[in-house]
């Protein structure tokens, strides 16, 4: 992405020339103040929304002529956003419907990935029937089923409890070291984007822009043992420097 | 939680409780005053009118029924469709709903006349009165219910490239069924009030006389019993409607539906 900029028709500059490359299978973080434009950027990457100036490409979507094709991207909101009429193989086994594709080779891949979030056993309840981290964990399947290049997460586990939030860290690390899915992952957890991620971009808000890059260097795997390591509070230290900086721009 | 427990009984019991000693005490008001059964006749007549006349009445409910079974249908299906229409184009909603909404606000009685005028087969023109006065709900709740799809899943719908058509399949019908059974359920006594009100203006016409006109009958032969039982057998039948469209909903919601679900989950 290369001086991507977004105006809102109120006239409010919500990005200013951001330039943003992600590379194959990184797990990106982005982080910094609420209103700083995080969501309007990942509702651009994901073709949500679109940006009123730059461009937008992606590699991996080249020999399509640009255009995204359905299911490269999974997405999962700040809310599970499931359809509460639907069970959870039926919430799953969306993307396949809207594709027109619903066989018994898709339906075989939606218990997998149920089985992948830990939530096998539970393919016929209702989303109201679940707690709040397993409607979260429903709703990654979606994104992952149709083993999309890239997975964009906004804000997944703001809305859970820190037992609940470690958990589903720690399921998503193991999802991703065993397929290396290209990840951005907007959080306002600085603790957990130093744990999640190989790289974080800070952003800094009024216009939404990024103020600082920085790569992740934590041993892989990554374990939550390192959650206490010295390594891993260092890192944590610089970012949120980083990111009172950031904030401290803004005033000026 | 306790409440929940003790007030299970309570929903049969109150009411009925209440009802029983309202009945009796009428009784007992009726009794002592020595009112005449033309002014005021007391629970035991009006039950004695409705054993012996009940034959008779219950044929002409069956007549009203009809009506009211057919308008709401009409209306469950056209209301559906037109707020459906309205779902898919912004421009038609625009140009037609304050139109709905003049047909709805125009007193039922004021037009039954005219529509008797136009309309001349009877059963016709007694199921387009009970039809407008019962469409409304349905067409205003199920486009309220059409248009509040969340905006997340909206987006995760484009996302994967999803048609209208399936925008509409699989995400704006499902959200709007619980609108659309709120409507239906206010339809049901609308319908209902509906083809009473017609007949009420329509007289027998030569038709089949239905259980409103009995009731102007009953009064004019100050048969004010039998009036009783003809009004108590109309409202027990709106009860009814009430309940199994009541019913309904619930059997269609209790799998997701907030509304449906059961006291025990608390």
């Amino acid at each position: 992405m290369h001086g991507i900029g977004k105006r809102f028709r109120s006239g409010l500059t919500a990005l200013e020339a951001i330039d943003l490359d992600i590379g194959k299978g990184e797990f990106l973080s982005l982080i910094g103040p609420s209103g700083c434009g995080k969501t309007t950027l990942l509702r651009i990457i994901a073709g949500l929304a679109e940006p009123s100036q730059g461009e937008r490409r992606l590699l991996m979507a080249a020999d399509t002529g640009g255009h995204i094709s359905s299911g490269r991207v999974g997405f999962v909101f700040q809310d599970p956003t499931l359809m509460p009429w639907s069970t959870v193989i039926d919430n799953v086994l969306l993307p396949f419907r809207l594709a027109g594709r619903v066989g018994s080779a898709e339906r075989e891949r939606v218990r997998s990935e149920i089985r992948a979030v830990g939530l096998a056993g539970f393919e016929r309840a209702y989303p109201r029937e679940l707690s709040g981290g397993m409607r979260m964990r429903v709703s990654i399947a979606r994104a992952l089923v149709t083993d999309p290049d890239l997975l964009l997460l906004d804000e997944p586990f703001a809305a859970l409890d820190e037992i609940t939030r470690m958990a589903l860290n720690d399921d998503l690390l193991r999802l991703w070291e065993s397929r290396r899915t290209t990840v951005v992952f907007v959080t306002h957890s600085v603790f957990e984007s130093v744990y999640l991620s190989t790289r974080i971009a800070i952003m800094a808000t009024r216009p939404g822009r990024i103020a600082a890059d920085l790569p992740i260097e934590l041993p892989q795997p990554r374990e939550r043992a390192q959650r206490t390591s010295p390594a891993y509070a260092t890192i944590c230290a610089t970012v949120s420097e980083e990111l009172a900086r950031a904030m401290a721009e803004r005033s000026n | 939680m306790s409440a929940g427990r003790v007030s299970r009984w309570w929903h049969i019991f109150a009411p009925l409780a209440v009802g029983t000693a309202f009945l009796v005490l009428w009784e007992i008001v009726v009794r002592i005053n020595g009112i005449p059964p033309y002014i005021l006749p007391g629970p035991s007549a009006i039950a004695e009118s409705l054993w012996t006349d009940g034959p008779s009445l219950f044929g002409s409910l069956l007549v009203t029924l009809r009506v009211t079974l057919a308008a709401l249908a009409a209306a469950a299906i056209l209301g559906g469709m037109i707020a459906v229409l309205f779902s898919l184009s912004r421009i038609l909603e625009l140009s037609l709903f304050p139109y709905a909404v003049i047909l709805q606000v125009t007193p039922i009685v004021a037009i039954a006349p005219l529509i008797i005028i136009w309309v001349r087969e009877p059963f016709l023109a007694l199921l387009v009165c009970a039809w407008i006065v019962a469409f409304f709900p349905i067409v205003a709740n199920t486009t309220v219910g059409l248009n509040s799809a969340d905006r997340n899943l909206l987006a995760l719908f484009r996302l994967y490239d999803a048609s209208p058509v399936q925008v509409l399949r699989y995400l704006k019908l499902p959200t709007a069924l619980p609108f659309f059974l709120t409507g239906l359920r206010i339809s049901g006594g609308l319908a209902l009030i509906g083809a009473v009100v017609a007949e009420f203006v329509a007289g027998t016409g030569g038709a089949e006389t239905g259980l409103a006109f009995r009731i102007l009958e009953a009064g004019y032969r100050l048969a004010i019993p039998r009036l009783f039982a003809a009004l108590f057998l109309l409202s027990l039948t709106g009860i009814v409607i009430y309940l199994v469209l009541d019913g309904l909903s619930r059997v269609l919601l209790r799998p997701w539906h907030e509304s449906a679900l059961e006291e025990e989950e608390e």
